[in-house]
C-alpha cells in the first residue's frame, strides 16, 4: 500500500492543476462565448485572439 | 455582405427601430484613456461568416479600436477612441445586421455570479476527489488504509467547505440574526454537522464518514444556486429612465425680457418658458408663441409628430422637434404629466415585487419540515436506545438525505433551459418569475402603434412615382428628420444638390435647384391643390405620396392564436378612434379602446385585474411603461423605447409577433416540467427519509440517493430542449428575416 503515499498526492496535484486551469480560463473570459469560439477556429486570420469584453479582474 | 445576411437591400424596413446616436452615446461606457465601449444586441448574427462580416465592417470604421462579436449572446461590443461616435449603427445596418441597444446590466460585472462559479468549481473538484477515495472505502478498504483515506478526505473537504460553503454560512447567519429561517439554515447546519461527525469518526477509526456526502451536497446545491441566480430578477431602471426624460430646468423669460435658467422645482404656473428645438417640455404648459412639431409619444405612443401652434396646451415630457416655442407654465413640475407617470410606474413596480416565485414558496415550506424531521429522529432514537452517538449519527443522516439538492435544482434548471430555448427564438427573459407569471396569464392586451403596427410610416406608392421626381423628393427629404421625410429619403440614394434648404416646422421642407423652388410637405403649403403629402415645383404639385403604418408580421395570426390559448384580446391605444378601428378590423379585434392616456391604460389593466384576470400586456412606447409594469406579465419589442424595454418582462428581438405565443408555449411547458420536478424531488424524500430515519442510510446510500435524484431532475428538465433541431432551423434569420419587404 506504500504506492498510495505518492499516488494520492499525485492525483490531488493533477486535479488541483485542472481546477486552477479552469479558474484561470473562467477569469480570462474563455467561457463567455462558447458558440463563437467554435466558429472562430475556422478563421484564417488570428487578429484579435482574446475577447476584450471582459477585462481580467 | 454575407451569404446569410437578412434582406439587407431593404433599407426601408431596416430603418425601423434603429437605436439613435443619442441612445448609443448614453449606453456607452468610458474605459479610460479616451476609449469608450458600447454593447449592441445583433439578433441576426448566427454563424461564423456573420462574425467576420460584422467585425470587418466595424473594424473598418474610423476611430474603432476593436469589435468583438459574442455569438452565444448575439451581441457585439465595440470599442472606439475619441469623442465622435463612429457610424456604428449605419455600418451594421448596411451589412444587414440591424442592431438593438440592450443596456441590461451593462455596467458592472456580476460579481455574485463569478463567486458562485468559483465555488462550483472548487466544490466540484473536492467532491470528485473525495468520491474517488470513498469508492475505495466502499469497495472494502480496511484499517489503516481506510483511516488514511478518511484523513485525506477530511483534508480536502475542509477548504472546500470554507471556500464554497461560505455562501451558505453567510446567508444562514444573516437569516438567523434577523430571527428568520431560510433554506440555507438546514443546509449550513447539515454540512457542518456531517463534517464534524465524520471528523469524530475518523479520529476514532470509525467505519462511516460522510465527507463525500457533505461535499457532493454542496456541489449540487451550488449548481442549483448558480442557475437560480441567473434567473433572478435584476433591478430595473424603468423609473429612472422615465425620470431622465425630464429636463433639469428651463429657460425662464422674465417680465423685463431677461432670461434665467431656473431649476425645474422653481418653475411656477404662469411663468414664461423658452423651449428650443430638440428639448423636452419641462412642465405642463400652454403655447404662447411659435409653432413646431412635437413628438408626443410619451403621451399617446404615436411617433408621428404633431403640429402645434399658439394657444394649444402641451404636456411635460413631449419633445420639441423643430421650432422654438414660448410657453406659459400651467402646472408645477411635481403636478405635471411626467411626474404623474413616474408615480404610476413606481406604484406598478412596487406591486410587481410582491410576486413570490414558486421556488421561494416551496423552500419556505420545506426548511421547517427538514428540521422537525431531524429533531424528531434524534429524540426518537434517544428514547429508543439512549445512545446519543447513534441518535446523532442517524439525525445527521436524515439532515443530509433531506437536504434539498433536487429541490434546489428543480425550478432553476427548467427555467434556464426555457430561457435558452426562448433566446434561440429571439426572446429575452428578464427573470424566471416572469415565465411563471406568463404561464398564468389569461387575458392579452396590446398597444397599437409600434406593437401591432411597426409605428413607422412606409411609402406605399413609390412604384407609381416617376423615378426622376422620386429622386428629387428623396434628396430634399434627406434634409429633414421628420419620419415621413425619412420614409421618402430611403427610397432613392441619388443626390440632387439643393440650395437654400429651409425646413418649415409643421409644414415641410423647401429648397432650390436649377432656379426652381421645390417644396416637399403638406398640401396647401407646398401647392394649392391636392391633399396629404406632396412635392411641388414652383407651387405646382408634381407628385403625391401615400404612407401607411404597416402591421407587424404575423399580427393577425398571433391575435387569433392568443385568443385560442388565452382568451379575450384587447387593444388599448393612445391613437384616434378611426386609426384604431382600421387596425382592429384588419386584425379581427373586437375589443378596443382608443385615445387612452397612460393612466387610462393602467386603469383598464387594474380593472381587469380586479375581475380576477391575469393580464399579459404587449406594448412599446413610453406611454405604455406604467401599463407594462402594472400588468401581470409584459412583452416589449426590442424597438421599444428603453423605458418600455426596462418595464417589460420579455423583450422580443425579431419583428414578428409570433414570439408571444411561442414564449407562452415554452413557459407553459416549463411550468409542467417544474411541477413534475417538484413532484420527483418530493417523491424522492418520501422514499429516502424513512430509510434514513430508521438508521439504514450509510454514506453509500446517501451518495447514491442524492446524486440519482439530482440527475433525474436535470434529465427531466432537458426534455424541454428536445425539439431543438427544429428550433434552430426556424430561428435562422435567412428563413425568418427580421427585415422584410413592405407589403
Amino acid at each position: 500500500m506504500s504506492m498510495l503515499l505518492y499516488l494520492v498526492p499525485v492525483a490531488l496535484f493533477l486535479g488541483g492543476s485542472a481546477l486552477l486551469a479552469f479558474l484561470w480560463a473562467l477569469r480570462a473570459g474563455q467561457y463567455d462565448d462558447l458558440d463563437g469560439a467554435a466558429e472562430r477556429i475556422l478563421f484564417d486570420d488570428d487578429s484579435d485572439a482574446r475577447p476584450h469584453g471582459n477585462n481580467p479582474l | 455582405m454575407s451569404c446569410c445576411a437578412p434582406g439587407a437591400e431593404d433599407v426601408a424596413a431596416i430603418r425601423v427601430a434603429l437605436p439613435s446616436e443619442e441612445e448609443l452615446r448614453f449606453g456607452a461606457r468610458d474605459l479610460g484613456n479616451g476609449v469608450r465601449q458600447v454593447e449592441l444586441s445583433v439578433p441576426s448574427v448566427h454563424c461564423g461568416a456573420c462574425i467576420r462580416t460584422v467585425e470587418h465592417a466595424l473594424d473598418a470604421l474610423p476611430g474603432v479600436e476593436g469589435a468583438r462579436v459574442n455569438l452565444s449572446t448575439k451581441r457585439v461590443s465595440i470599442r472606439w477612441r475619441g469623442e465622435t461616435l463612429p457610424p456604428i449603427v449605419d455600418a451594421l445596418a448596411r451589412v444587414g445586421y440591424p442592431p438593438n441597444l440592450f443596456d441590461d446590466g451593462r455596467e458592472e460585472k456580476d460579481n455574485t455570479l463569478s463567486e458562485l462559479l468559483r465555488a462550483v468549481a472548487v466544490s466540484g473538484f473536492a467532491a470528485g476527489n473525495i468520491m474517488l477515495l470513498s469508492v475505495s472505502v466502499w469497495s472494502g478498504a480496511e484499517g489503516a488504509t481506510r483511516d488514511l483515506f478518511h484523513w485525506v478526505s477530511a483534508l480536502i473537504a475542509l477548504p472546500a467547505l470554507v471556500f464554497a460553503g461560505r455562501i451558505y454560512y453567510r446567508s444562514a447567519w444573516s437569516a438567523l440574526r434577523h430571527g428568520r429561517m431560510n433554506m440555507d439554515v438546514p443546509i449550513a447546519i447539515g454540512i457542518t454537522c456531517a463534517y464534524a461527525l465524520s471528523l469524530y469518526e475518523t479520529v476514532n477509526s470509525g467505519h462511516h464518514a460522510y465527507f463525500d456526502a457533505a461535499v457532493t451536497l454542496l456541489f449540487f446545491l451550488l449548481i442549483g444556486r448558480t442557475l437560480d441566480h441567473v434567473m433572478r430578477n435584476r433591478a430595473r431602471t424603468a423609473v429612472m429612465g422615465l425620470a431622465r426624460l425630464s429636463p433639469r430646468g428651463a429657460l425662464v423669460l422674465n417680465a423685463d425680457g431677461s432670461r434665467d435658467y431656473s431649476p425645474l422645482e422653481e418653475i411656477e404656473p404662469g411663468m414664461r418658458l423658452l423651449v428650443a428645438a430638440g428639448d423636452r417640455i419641462p412642465v405642463d404648459a400652454r403655447i404662447v408663441q411659435g409653432s413646431s412639431d412635437l413628438d408626443c409619444s410619451v403621451v399617446t405612443g404615436e411617433s408621428a409628430p404633431q403640429a402645434v401652434s399658439a394657444g394649444e396646451s402641451v404636456r411635460a415630457g413631449m419633445l420639441n422637434l423643430n421650432g422654438p416655442l414660448t410657453l406659459e407654465a400651467t402646472a408645477r413640475a411635481a403636478d405635471s404629466f411626467l411626474a404623474e407617470m413616474v408615480r404610476m410606474m413606481e406604484a406598478a413596480e412596487g406591486g410587481r415585487a410582491r410576486y413570490r416565485r414558486l421556488a421561494d414558496r416551496v423552500s419556505g415550506l420545506y426548511a421547517p419540515v427538514v428540521h422537525l424531521a431531524a429533531l424528531a429522529t434524534f429524540i426518537g432514537w434517544m428514547i429508543a436506545t439512549g445512545d446519543w452517538h447513534r441518535a446523532t449519527t442517524v439525525a445527521i443522516a436524515v439532515l443530509i438525505i433531506t437536504c434539498p439538492c433536487a429541490l434546489g435544482l428543480a425550478v432553476p434548471i427548467v427555467q434556464v433551459m426555457a430561457a435558452r430555448r426562448l433566446f434561440e427564438q429571439g426572446v429575452m427573459v428578464r427573470d424566471g418569475g416572469a415565465m411563471e407569471r406568463l404561464a398564468e396569464a389569461d387575458t392579452a392586451v396590446f398597444d397599437k402603434t409600434g406593437t401591432l403596427t411597426l409605428g413607422e410610416p412606409v411609402l406605399t406608392n413609390a412604384a407609381a412615382i416617376e423615378p426622376g421626381v422620386l429622386a428629387m423628393a428623396a434628396s430634399l427629404a434627406a434634409h429633414s428628420r421628420h419620419p415621413l421625410s425619412r420614409a421618402i429619403a430611403v427610397h432613392d440614394r441619388s443626390v440632387v444638390a439643393f440650395s437654400d434648404v429651409v425646413e418649415h416646422p409643421g409644414f415641410g421642407v423647401e429648397g432650390r435647384a436649377d432656379g426652381r423652388l421645390w417644396r416637399l410637405g403638406r398640401a396647401g403649403w407646398a401647392s394649392e391643390a391636392g391633399e396629404g403629402t406632396v412635392l411641388s415645383r414652383d407651387g405646382v404639385a408634381v407628385a403625391a405620396f401615400a404612407f401607411e403604418d404597416r402591421l407587424r408580421r404575423d399580427a393577425a395570426e398571433t391575435i387569433s392564436s392568443l385568443e385560442d390559448r388565452l382568451g379575450p384580446v384587447e387593444m388599448l391605444s393612445g391613437d384616434t378612434e378611426t386609426a384604431c378601428r382600421a387596425v382592429a378590423s384588419q386584425l379581427g379585434l373586437t375589443k378596443m379602446s382608443a385615445g387612452l392616456l397612460p393612466a387610462g391604460k393602467v386603469a383598464r389593466i387594474d380593472e381587469l385585474a380586479r375581475q380576477g384576470r391575469k393580464v399579459l400586456m404587449v406594448g412599446d412606447g413610453l406611454n405604455d411603461a406604467p401599463a407594462l409594469g402594472a400588468a401581470h406579465v409584459s412583452f416589449a419589442p426590442a424597438s421599444a423605447a428603453d423605458v418600455g424595454r426596462n418595464a417589460a418582462d420579455f423583450v422580443f428581438l425579431r419583428e414578428s409577433l409570433s414570439a408571444i405565443p411561442m414564449a407562452l408555449d415554452v413557459s407553459r411547458r416549463a411550468g409542467t416540467l417544474i411541477r413534475q420536478n417538484l413532484f420527483l424531488a418530493i417523491a424522492y424524500n418520501v422514499v429516502a427519509v424513512p430509510i434514513a430515519v430508521l438508521g439504514y442510510a450509510t454514506p453509500l446510500i446517501a451518495a447514491v440517493a442524492m446524486s440519482s435524484s439530482s440527475i433525474i431532475v436535470i434529465a427531466n428538465a432537458m426534455r424541454l430542449v428536445s425539439p431543438r433541431a427544429g428550433a434552430r432551423v426556424a430561428g435562422r434569420p435567412g428563413m425568418f428575416p427580421n427585415a422584410e419587404t413592405p407589403r
